[in-house]
């Protein structure tokens, strides 16, 4: 009795185990897919049955891209636009989470009511008027309009201010007895707090701001200029034929964001559940 | 006394400033910009838009494209929303099984999809879907499905979208299914297995229940999500075959920033709105937990 019931286990296990690494495979063959491609000589992605494997696996498409296509310009662009955003966002964000969390002000509540009703607004709504206001204030086609419009997160308010709000305010009390300033406590004793949650803050920002399309599509309409995103969307216009071009520079401009990930997707995955049960 | 302001103020004033003047502001304005005929000459002088009251809202309810875009962007919602959840929900229940090892490398891989550049995996898609040398027509062809073609045809071009969609989002969803597992308490389970319930009956009876609150909630907002469809078909199909593919809000693009008619596009932005509004309005009418 109790070795069949064992048995039966076994059985079940094995089936979990199949099942798990055929969906596995299937999420998974995408990207390892166009990893091989990217490796594989011009017109051999473009054969029947299709190439899994490079035959003579080449570097040839990756010094195209850096060398006569300037994708390394591309993707300092997009370096730069998403670090100098992450930090500014951290600041800008962290500050007014935890004043919505911790401070009382005189309309604090109903200025938060605002914002909140403000996350149901898409953003397409805000672009039409947005792109003239970046325009007369001489912004387009220039970093800085990719940039700034995207500092403030209301998403971004939310997840510090939940998690901001379990700091105790003995805590702040005390420091504040000892003659510490407001802007002293935040930077001594909030920042070290709630650092979970700025990692957590600063990966989502990064990776939304590598990772976006439109806005940067928009606004930036030299060449030159242009993000990893942008100048693939381009690329894949005059290049369609190519394909193994296109996985190189598609393996470009994923495999930073894939890295960053897999090193810190704890942060990732409490920025998912924290906001899912605001 | 001099009247100090609260330091609060201070803490919120750089990010309410920001929002202010580049997200409410836009949207107030856009309100304002879809009364106007606003085109590429206004674009030069300001002067030149005037006042053109309901015209643009009008034109676009009596133009085809519109309701196509709109029929276009309803069918990925409403076909694609639930769709995900359903490979979120089993991705879950698979990585969540008591039985699995490697649990994190599990929820890793089905992850990953999501955390990739959209316009960079639409491209590997594209190829993915080639009618004669793509991966997904080679492997349907060993179970004997004939050649589709994919993005070429008008009937086939929305359903693949929605499978590309999937791939790449089910994993989000997924991370809150599983929270939502681990919520429902274990003894509900063991009871009902000593009782001699199936691990379907258990999966009918217990988990779907319970999790039914949190399904409901995250198959309206990935709706929402994807009500704002734009960057696959921009990529993909550039809206064809035949405006197959043409969403609203790849629809707001063309007429704004290709034809520079900005009144217009404002209008489909407000339109797009509207709709957003009632999905959440239905959302929050059904779900009583989910209010802020």
């Amino acid at each position: 009795m109790s070795a069949s019931r064992s048995q039966r286990d076994r059985m079940g296990s094995i089936a979990l185990h199949v099942t798990l690494v055929v969906f596995g495979a299937l999420s998974l063959l995408p990207l390892l897919w166009m990893v091989s491609a990217s490796f594989m000589a011009t017109g051999e992605a473009s054969s029947f049955p299709p190439a899994v494997i490079p035959h003579h696996p080449t570097l040839e498409h990756y010094r195209d891209l850096f060398g006569r296509l300037a994708l390394g310009r591309y993707a300092f662009n997009s370096a730069l636009v998403a670090v100098v955003t992450t930090i500014a966002a951290l600041a800008i964000n962290s500050s007014a989470g935890y004043a919505f969390a911790k401070l009382r002000f005189r309309g604090r509540d109903q200025t938060f009511r605002v914002l909140a009703a403000g996350l149901a607004i898409p953003v397409q709504v805000a672009m039409l008027p947005l792109f003239l206001l970046v325009k007369s204030l001489g912004l387009v086609n220039n970093y800085g309009g990719v940039i700034i419009p995207g500092l403030a997160s209301i998403f971004g308010i939310f997840l510090v201010r939940q998690y901001a709000l379990a700091i105790p305010d003995d805590l702040l009390d005390a420091a504040r007895i000892d003659g510490a300033s407001e802007f002293r406590v935040f930077r001594s004793i909030v920042l070290p707090t709630i650092k979970p949650v700025l990692a957590t803050l600063a990966l989502w920002t990064f990776l939304a701001t590598w990772n976006d399309f439109m806005w940067p599509l928009i606004v930036l309409s030299d060449d030159y200029k242009y993000t990893l995103p942008v100048a693939l969307a381009g690329l894949v216009g005059e290049h369609a034929q190519d394909v193994e071009l296109m996985m190189a520079g598609a393996v470009v401009t994923v495999l930073p964001v894939l890295t960053l990930f897999l090193f810190l997707q704890r942060y990732y995955v409490e920025g998912v559940t924290e906001g899912s049960v605001k | 006394m001099i009247r100090r302001i609260a330091p609060g103020w201070w803490f919120v004033a750089p990010a309410l400033t920001l929002i202010t003047i580049f997200f409410l502001g836009p949207v107030i304005a856009a309100v304002g910009l879809s009364f106007t005929d606003f085109d590429l000459y206004a674009l030069a002088d300001p002067n030149a838009a005037r006042w053109v009251g309901f015209r643009n809202y009008t034109r676009v309810l009596h133009e085809p494209l519109f309701w196509q875009a709109l029929r276009n962007t309803l069918y990925f919602a409403l076909v694609g929303g639930p769709l995900t959840v359903a490979a979120s929900l089993g991705a879950a229940l698979l990585v969540n099984a008591r039985a699995l090892r490697w649990k994190g490398t599990a929820r890793a891989v089905f992850f990953a999809p999501f955390v990739t550049t959209l316009v960079a995996v639409a491209i590997v898609w594209r190829y993915l879907y080639h009618p004669k040398y793509g991966l997904l027509n080679w492997l349907l062809g060993h179970v004997g499905i004939q050649q589709i073609d994919w993005l070429g045809d008008p009937r086939w071009a929305m359903p693949a979208i929605i499978l590309m969609a999937t791939w790449k989002n089910f994993g989000y969803n997924m991370l809150i299914c599983i929270a939502g597992l681990q919520n429902i308490p274990r003894e509900l389970h063991e009871a009902a297995a000593l009782d001699g319930a199936s691990p379907f009956q258990r999966f009918r009876h217990i988990t779907m229940p319970m999790l039914a609150p949190t399904l409901f909630f995250v198959v309206v907002v990935t709706m929402i999500g994807y009500l704002q469809l734009f960057t696959e078909p921009y990529i993909m199909t550039g809206g064809g075959p035949l405006r197959a593919t043409t969403s609203l809000v790849l629809y707001m693009y063309e007429e704004g920033f290709r034809w520079w008619r900005l009144g217009v596009a404002a209008a489909i932005a407000f339109l797009l709105f509207i709709l957003i509004v009632i999905f959440t309005i239905v959302q929050r009418r059904i779900s009583p937990r989910s209010g802020v």
